[in-house]
């Protein structure tokens, strides 16, 4: 065998041109094959006849025989009269099989204004953002009819099933929950003791950390956790339900997705959320008594005692009336973004994605318009 | 069928096994999962350029054979052969160029639902050869157009096609390296009588132009009497039999004869009298 794999000689033998192709004719070398192949389609040939000899092809597959067959129309196009000769008969449907390929025009994709992208994408966003809270609000609607029909007849309560999503989003998330605000407590006591011993007021470290446990970290803490804990796995089921037409298959059968699916998880959240909040709140408490009392040398009782004057009532409210809010959020987007997903697995990772970024953010933002709220009843 | 050889550079080409020497050789395979022998000592041999359509009870571990000959399955005991090398004895790259010489076609096709149907079909293209976008994405409509796709499907995402669509498309994926051996997990279930007929003479079509050896699980009698050169029918973790259609229509097997002359067979091979 040559030395080159595969090759294309040129001839001339009686006023025409003859392209003899030798070689293994095969996709592993069509990466050496079509530069031969360009370099015949860029040249105009001469000769009103061409023939291209491929009775020295070792050995030919589909990407050989369509080359080719594209050299072949090339030259045709170019109004040469070009046939091929020599064909060993046993690649004759191969190559036959070729020709009735790739005849209409290659969708090819329209060359972009990068400056009209922008644009587009930008307008996209806004009509994507204005669709998003339309959705958002059209589900919660939803949500609430179908609860307002549960209401109705209670038996259609599927109460195994809100227990059952508890069990899940809620009682399995203990350990963590606790863990994180229990070193978040402490880590806000080391704080405050190690920044305020300079100003001798080390004792309202227990003010700081008890107020801002209560009303802000506590249920901060804890919704953020179970969005990206609860909310994303919601969707993920949700979503790969629907792309399996599992969700039709419920609606078909007569029965409510919303009442179903997505009523007793939206329902175990805003159960879930208070009472997470809660025992987060203790752990964070806990966690800050503890670092008072090895790096700041306060006993749990003093720790206690100045606990008890420094909140009140409201402080521990102002936390716990935001947490089934905070549930009822993380449920809705969570929910919407599952049933968003279409049938590819890219969509279902985007659309978690999507479902655990909106819901930290609303979380957020209602946690703000929620110290709006309070400050202006002065609680 | 010697004319359409290893894919790999000359240099490299592998001493040449004897053509008579069978593509496939599965010699006392064992797979078990936990206590639960699936395949007990299996033999089977499929010869090179022949259909092998390959029958047996559900869940009686028909695709187990072919998942673990393609290396999805661990056997525990037994030799596989493909082109007359052992796979166990071979290293990485060898293996990998094992693997360029046969394509799959999965059961419900398993194209990459991120990926276009023409990106899916240039995805061996992009991993394994150097070509330019424009060589490929003739390649990859070729092969749409030879699985008898128009070419406007291209652009469409697997979500967005029907069952039958779905199995041609991935048939062409799997067929964009000209390999040697397919393998088909019951590539016509799921598609109506007339699909299914059309997968058939595709896949014999596809068998002549290209120089094919298929391998193919299936339940279905239609594709048996019309593709399928020769049968190996599984039962109770062994090949009970192998032959062409008008063989395991003769045998005396029970079980063979439950399956080929069982209710659902019956007007088939009535048919085929009158």
């Amino acid at each position: 065998m040559a030395a080159q794999a595969v090759s294309l000689n040129r001839k001339e033998e009686a006023g025409r041109l003859v392209l003899e192709a030798t070689g293994r004719w095969i996709s592993s070398f069509a990466g050496q094959i079509e530069p031969l192949v360009i370099d015949v389609e860029a040249r105009k040939p001469k000769a009103a006849s061409v023939a291209i000899d491929v009775s020295h092809i070792e050995q030919l597959d589909t990407s050989g025989a369509w080359l080719i067959e594209r050299m072949r129309r090339d030259l045709e196009a170019k109004g040469a009269a070009a046939e091929i000769v020599g064909l060993n008969p046993r690649y004759r449907i191969l190559l036959d099989e070729v020709q009735q390929t790739n005849t209409g025009k290659n969708a090819q994709e329209d060359d972009h204004n990068p400056v009209v992208d922008t644009l587009s994408s930008l307008g996209e966003m806004s009509v994507s953002f204005v669709k998003d809270t339309a959705e958002f609000i059209q589900f919660l609607g939803a949500s609430v009819v179908s609860l307002g029909r549960v209401l109705v007849r209670p038996w259609t309560f599927r109460f195994t099933a809100v227990v059952n999503q508890m069990d899940r989003a809620g009682f399995r998330s203990i350990p963590i929950i606790v863990l994180i605000l229990f070193l978040i407590g402490g880590i806000l006591a080391q704080q405050g003791i190690f920044h305020f011993r300079k100003f001798g007021a080390e004792t309202f470290v227990v003010d700081m950390v008890g107020i801002l446990v209560l009303r802000e970290v506590g249920v901060l803490i804890t919704s953020i956790m179970i969005a990206g804990r609860s909310g994303s796995a919601y969707t993920a089921e949700l979503g790969s339900m629907k792309m399996r037409e599992e969700i039709d298959a419920l609606r078909v059968m007569g029965r409510d997705p919303m009442e179903i699916l997505i009523l007793p998880r939206m329902i175990a959240l805003i159960i879930a959320l208070p009472l997470l909040t809660f025992i987060g709140s203790m752990a964070a408490l806990f966690g800050g008594m503890v670092t008072a009392w090895l790096y700041g040398g306060f006993t749990p009782e003093v720790f206690l005692e100045r606990l008890r004057d420094a909140i009140s009532w409201s402080t521990f409210w102002v936390g716990m009336i935001k947490a089934p809010f905070m549930g009822a959020v993380i449920g809705l987007v969570a929910c919407v973004e599952g049933l968003r997903v279409q049938g590819s697995a890219e969509s279902l990772g985007e659309h978690t994605t999507a479902s655990v970024v909106k819901s930290i953010f609303l979380v957020i933002v209602l946690d703000g318009a929620f110290a709006i709220f309070f400050a202006s009843i002065d609680w | 069928m010697a004319n359409i050889e290893s894919a790999q550079p000359a240099s490299k080409r592998p001493e040449t096994v004897p053509d008579n020497y069978p593509i496939i050789r599965v010699r006392d395979v064992w797979v078990s999962f936990g206590d639960h022998a699936v395949l007990k000592g299996l033999d089977l041999d499929v010869r090179r350029g022949e259909i092998l359509g390959f029958v047996g009870a559900s869940g009686g571990g028909k695709s187990v054979l072919m998942r673990s000959i393609i290396g999805l399955v661990k056997k525990q005991k037994g030799t596989i052969e493909v082109f007359g090398k052992d796979l166990d004895r071979l290293s990485e790259d060898e293996r990998n160029a094992v693997e360029r010489r046969w394509g799959v076609l999965f059961q419900h096709g398993a194209l990459f639902s991120s990926l276009t149907v023409r990106q899916n079909i240039q995805f061996p293209l992009r991993e394994y050869l150097d070509l330019s976008q424009r060589l490929m994405d003739e390649i990859a409509i070729a092969k749409l157009e030879m699985v008898g796709l128009p070419a406007f499907v291209a652009e469409k995402y697997p979500s967005q096609l029907s069952g039958g669509m779905i199995k041609r498309a991935a048939l062409a994926r799997s067929l964009v390296l000209d390999p040697e051996i397919v393998f088909l997990d019951e590539p016509t279930s799921g598609l109506d009588p007339i699909s299914a007929g059309e997968f058939d003479d595709l896949i014999k079509a596809l068998q002549q132009t290209l120089g094919l050896t298929v391998f193919m699980v299936t339940h279905d009698l239609d594709s048996l009497h019309n593709a399928c050169d020769r049968i190996a029918a599984l039962a109770d973790g062994k090949i009970i039999a192998t032959g062409t259609i008008d063989e395991m229509l003769k045998s005396d097997h029970p079980w063979l004869r439950a399956y080929f002359h069982g209710k659902r067979a019956a007007s088939r091979v009535n048919g085929r009298k009158a």
